[in-house]
């Protein structure tokens, strides 16, 4: 149980980021695997990546990931309660997180329409959200008083839609304020530093490469 | 409220018989079994356990359903709950205006169904909502390992359930190709994996011999597949001696029974009703 945890994904953000997010803010060392994903077949359970071999399992399914690791690095809370809280910020997080995820597989026209509608979901619909729980209940984390993966989801959004949509936050003092904080955890901090295993927004390299692994139609 | 106390100043033997009491209500309280009998021996119970027997009986509520009527992704709540046992209360969305209501209540946390109002909270996501459900009825296996191995099933499938949900959305040109797509997916990638797990261990259920979210999901989407290619299973012996353990299960055989809260497959009014309340186009 002391060996790293081994990432399988190609060399850009897509599914496999918040997972990093994730095993960065509990401070959990990992590798790289093979990107050559033919030579995994069989090791992936329905023939897709991201896959992370941890604990002597080779883990699929990105959400199901991500609840394995938080639940093992205390980023989940034990009370029932306060996990479906979680579970459900995360989930609204993550449906924003969707439409930045495909938005450099769309043409340049449909670009422009996604950029807009970004813009929109994460201004009336999601962000007003988390702004409010964090006015609700005054505390410094979206549940339960302490760092959980509802807030490293949250602060990954923050920043991924920033930089499509930098002004996003102006209308969002407390959100403001919650990256500020977040940002400045040690942990984070230093994922948020050159050098680290964080990946830059998917270029068009990163996209020729998958589109000719997935040979997509 | 209360608190366990006696009056040094009554007599001997009914400070012994209090003190008595106390000792046996705190034997039982380890033992999380409640000892009636006075009402000094019942206020002394500790301030959690209160609170527990308070969240029981408020759980004991019926939780309630608002969405279509008709399966969309409410319909794994409700196999879920009636796996669990669960009766549940159904509202359904016919009009706009309930929706828009819903919206200018705060009822819908992101704007969007289902939603299930469930001990005390308005949970949407499904996912959230399934979570919790599972996680609360005792089918989510009994540690993080089993939990991993649970999720992992379930997002496959939820995978394949995906695009049965969105087939009859599609345009009719679409709709043989989709329906090709659901088939190809269900015998090529996912109905394997779940033949092998079977076949592996050997056991009855997916995840720890003992029926989990997984399995039920599991057997949602085999009989949803079913519908649309029948002989889906031919290859599958695992998974056709799965599926018959399943059915035979009391709460799963009552659910699939007419007149049970089990949806019919979606047809064009529901499809209408969906794009009509969502006012998309």
């Amino acid at each position: 149980m002391s060996e790293k945890p081994k990432l399988h994904y190609f060399n850009g953000r897509g599914r496999m980021e918040s997972i990093r997010w994730l095993l960065a803010a509990a401070a959990v060392g990992f590798e790289l695997g093979c990107y050559f994903f033919l030579s995994l077949d069989g090791a992936l359970l329905f023939q897709q990546v991201p896959m992370v071999e941890i604990d002597g399992m080779k883990m699929v399914q990105t959400r199901a990931i991500l609840s394995y690791i938080a639940g093992k690095y205390n980023l989940y809370e034990k009370d029932l309660k306060e996990r479906a809280w979680i579970d459900m910020y995360v989930e609204g997080v993550r449906d924003l997180m969707d439409l930045i995820r495909v938005h450099h597989k769309l043409s340049p026209q449909e670009q422009q329409k996604n950029l807009a509608l970004i813009g929109e979901k994460a201004a009336t619909r999601y962000f007003p959200v988390y702004e409010k729980i964090l006015k609700d209940h005054k505390d410094d984390f979206l549940v339960g008083n302490q760092l959980t993966w509802a807030d490293v989801q949250l602060i990954e959004a923050i920043l991924t839609v920033e930089e499509k949509v930098p002004t996003i936050l102006s209308e969002f003092p407390l959100l403001q304020a919650f990256k500020a904080r977040v940002s400045s955890i040690a942990t984070i901090k230093k994922f948020l530093q050159p050098g680290s295993q964080r990946k830059l927004p998917t270029d068009e390299k990163a996209v020729a490469f998958t589109n000719r692994i997935f040979n997509r139609r | 409220m209360g608190v366990c106390a006696y009056n040094p100043k009554k007599s001997f033997l009914l400070e012994l018989g209090k003190t008595l009491q106390i000792c046996i209500s705190f034997l039982s309280q380890h033992r999380l079994c409640g000892v009636t009998g006075s009402s000094h021996v019942i206020s002394c119970y500790p301030a959690e356990m209160r609170q527990k027997n308070q969240e029981l009986r408020s759980m004991s509520e019926k939780p309630r359903l608002i969405y279509f009527n008709g399966r969309g992704r409410m319909e794994s709540v409700r196999w879920l709950l009636a796996a669990a046992r669960v009766e549940f209360e159904e509202i359904f969305l016919d009009t706009r205006e309930q929706y828009v209501k819903l919206i200018k209540d705060g009822s819908l946390m992101f704007q969007q169904v289902p939603l299930v109002e469930i001990d005390g909270m308005k949970m949407v996501q499904t996912r959230a909502i399934l979570s919790y459900i599972a996680g609360k009825y005792n089918l989510y296996g009994k540690d993080l390992k089993e939990r991993a191995f649970i999720d992992m099933y379930v997002e496959g499938i939820t995978d394949l359930m995906h695009m049965i949900l969105m087939f009859p959305f599609s345009p009719p040109e679409a709709k043989e190709k989709n329906l090709a797509l659901i088939t190809e997916r269900a015998t090529h990638r996912y109905f394997p994996v779940f033949e092998k797990a079977l076949k592996q261990h050997g056991q009855d259920f997916l995840v720890g011999n003992q029926v989990s979210w997984a399995d039920i999901q599991l057997m949602e989407v085999i009989l949803a597949v079913e519908e649309k290619t029948p002989a889906v299973l031919s290859a599958f012996p695992q998974l056709q001696a799965f599926k018959t353990r399943m059915s035979n299960m009391p709460a799963i055989k009552k659910f699939l029974q007419p007149g049970s809260p089990r949806k019919p497959p979606p047809d064009d009014h529901y499809v209408s009703t969906v794009l009509k309340v969502l006012a998309e186009e």
